[in-house]
């Protein structure tokens, strides 16, 4: 058997392995992350919402990274239209 | 009889099924369509529904449904003999389980990959649906007291087997981390974990671990029930990626290696069975074994907690229409031949029928105990481990399936505490701490109040947990039928199975319930009576959604000649 062969079913079964163990909890997992990145999110735009932020200066810059995510953001959090009055989104 | 003999019947009994039986079954009655676009990729959304490896998948399957279930079940049944065991088994997996966790993940690929109790309110009813809740409730309920002094009992009878229990907590941890937060690649966590796992076994053995005879007027299994619980509690709070996850990857892993040295040592040693065949002199107190087989033995032969995993998770990850085959029949034999190796193990891996006769000496005393004493015998002459090694092995691997399974079902619950806070607007209730907290305190009131202060009552209940998953499978059962009927298909495949385990409930919840009233045991006889309530309403559902949807589905024949 070659050397090739041997590194060909190794990373075949890394594969299996990792979809194994990924598989049945992706759908947890997304979830997990999008409460954390959702709580990220309102850090972020804190300021603008009336809730005082010591950080303003760093989560300003953040902003407008995280724009293409905050329409998607909005709605989840069950409010139709922006919450923030000098910040249209949709 | 040799052991082999057994082993090598079942194993070929099964592959027949599947190639046979479940081949006829995805031909002609549920027609699989390999070009029907699943739900996995209409829906894609690279989280809940993602095409996936087959191979895969009934991997899940399988370690999902695989846990401590079918060892304790078969191991109690044995007490009528191995050959009632041995036939519900290998028929229950052919017949029933097959055909129910294939029809699960058929009827939910069908319906947008929608879980079972979604589809019994769109398929049968509203009423059905509720139904549904309410035994689901009940199950979870149980499966935590059950599991949870199933191993106390475990941690009390195998000492050396503490430490390694324990420590494959810290071991998934560790993997946890590393695979999520430092991004290892998942091939050396699983090597170097597997390894440390079967080196402290090693170390379980040199220092065993018991606790104090009584602490606070509590015996060992009271304690250690109360240990796990507090460790429950603590478990289903943290994140998934952190506990839940590599455990349940480490325990697939130990199910493979575990059921593969079970058999090779089958094989290898040889052993004769003991027990005998039918047990014509079973002990004082045990009871009738029709209809009680069929509900002692749930998971193994046909269970109604395959459902949920088949629409919940299976689903929507199946690629082709097609795999549901592999998938579900495969999956549920594999279950099956679990548990076929216990019956092998607590029938053959005993010196002689008197020493069985010892062990079998009241109905419910044996369980994960008695397969791992049998077991470890096995093993030891197959490949000259000692027993100690071997029984500590077998009982880390039991404890481990049963532990996982005590993880998710304390946070199943604590969600569904959480939703009545939500239904119900009551906001300390929706509270993550006060939900698990609430969830757990029912189960050990369960746990201990059944049985007085020895915290027995998960074992009396086995009987009862497992009367209502055959409900639940019997619930699932119908949804499949039903729709086979909207389809104007050949539904007695279904049905057969589905009247079966549902009137076997009811028979065994109508017998316990006089059995738990003679006793004095009220609690447990109030939880029977909603079981029986419900396996009435079940089969009235039943009657209703059937003869309606076969008249709808009559008259829309009438309506459209045929073309």
């Amino acid at each position: 058997m070659a050397w090739t062969d041997v590194r060909q079913t190794l990373r075949r079964v890394t594969y299996l392995a990792s979809e194994f163990y990924n598989a049945p909890y992706r759908g947890v997992v997304a979830r997990a992350k999008r409460d954390e990145d959702d709580l990220f999110m309102l850090l972020v735009f804190s300021e603008m919402m009336g809730i005082p932020n010591p950080a303003t200066y760093y989560t300003l810059e953040l902003q407008p990274i995280l724009l293409e995510r905050f329409h998607a953001w909005h709605t989840r959090m069950g409010m139709e239209h922006s919450p923030l009055d000098d910040f249209r989104c949709c | 009889m040799s052991a082999i003999v057994l082993a090598v019947t079942g194993i070929v009994a099964v592959a027949l099924g599947y190639r046979f039986y479940s081949k006829f079954m995805a031909e002609k009655i549920y027609k699989l369509d390999p070009n029907f676009e699943t739900p996995s990729h209409t829906m894609r959304d690279d989280v809940d529904f993602i095409p996936t490896n087959r191979v895969v998948l009934w991997g899940h399957h399988f370690t999902a449904v695989a846990g401590a279930a079918p060892i304790i079940g078969p191991a109690i049944a044995v007490i009528w003999g191995w050959l009632p065991a041995f036939l519900w088994v290998i028929f229950g997996t052919i017949f029933f389980a097959g055909v129910h966790d294939f029809g699960a993940i058929w009827a939910s690929v069908r319906n947008k990959g929608t879980s079972v109790g979604a589809l019994t309110g769109q398929v049968v009813g509203p009423r059905a649906r509720t139904l549904f809740m309410i035994v689901i409730f009940l199950l979870l309920l149980m499966v935590n007291a059950v599991f949870a002094v199933a191993i106390s009992n475990a941690l009390v009878d195998t000492p050396s087997a503490v430490i390694p229990v324990w420590s494959a907590i810290a071991v998934a941890v560790v993997i946890g981390v590393l695979i999520y937060r430092v991004g290892v690649p998942i091939l050396w966590p699983t090597v170097v974990g597997t390894i440390i796992l079967y080196a402290v076994i090693y170390l379980g053995e040199i220092v065993p671990v018991e606790l104090p005879a009584t602490f606070l007027g509590l015996a060992p299994g009271p304690q250690w029930i109360l240990i796990l619980f507090v460790y429950a509690m603590i478990a289903s709070l943290l994140p998934v990626w952190l506990l839940l996850q590599p455990r349940d990857y480490i325990n697939g892993i130990q199910l493979f290696i575990g059921l593969g040295l079970l058999f090779g040592a089958v094989f290898i040693a040889n052993p004769t069975i003991v027990a005998p065949m039918l047990n014509a002199n079973v002990p004082a107190g045990t009871p009738p074994i029709f209809p009680l087989l069929f509900v002692t033995v749930a998971c193994g032969a046909i269970s109604g907690f395959h459902g949920l995993v088949s629409s919940g998770t299976t689903s929507k990850q199946l690629d082709k229409e097609t795999d549901a085959r592999f998938v579900g029949y495969l999956g549920s034999a594999g279950e099956g031949l679990l548990a076929l190796v216990v019956i092998i193990a607590v029938s053959a891996g005993f010196a002689s029928l008197t020493e069985w006769e010892a062990t079998y000496s009241s109905f419910g005393s044996t369980g994960i105990g008695t397969f791992v004493a049998g077991g470890a015998n096995i093993i030891s002459s197959g490949t000259g481990l000692s027993v100690e090694f071997a029984s500590t092995l077998l009982a880390v691997m039991a404890v481990l399936f049963a532990g996982t399974t005590m993880d998710a079902g304390v946070r199943l619950q604590r969600y569904i505490v959480q939703e009545w806070g939500t239904i119900y607007n009551i906001p300390t209730l929706q509270n993550g701490y006060v939900a698990t907290l609430l969830a757990v305190t029912a189960c050990v009131a369960l746990a201990f109040g059944a049985g007085g202060a020895d915290g027995q009552g998960g074992m009396l209940i086995w009987p009862l947990f497992g009367t209502t998953n055959q409900l639940l499978a019997g619930l699932t059962l119908l949804v499949v039928s039903v729709m086979l009927v909207k389809l104007r298909r050949q539904y007695v495949f279904t049905l057969v199975p589905m009247v079966f385990v549902t009137s076997m409930s009811f028979l065994a919840a109508l017998y316990q319930l006089w059995d738990l009233i003679a006793s004095g045991q009220y609690m447990l006889a109030g939880l029977d009576l909603v079981i029986v309530v419900a396996s009435i309403f079940v089969l009235l559902e039943s009657a209703a959604a059937f003869t309606r949807e076969r008249r709808a589905a009559d008259a829309s024949a009438a309506a459209a000649p045929a073309s």
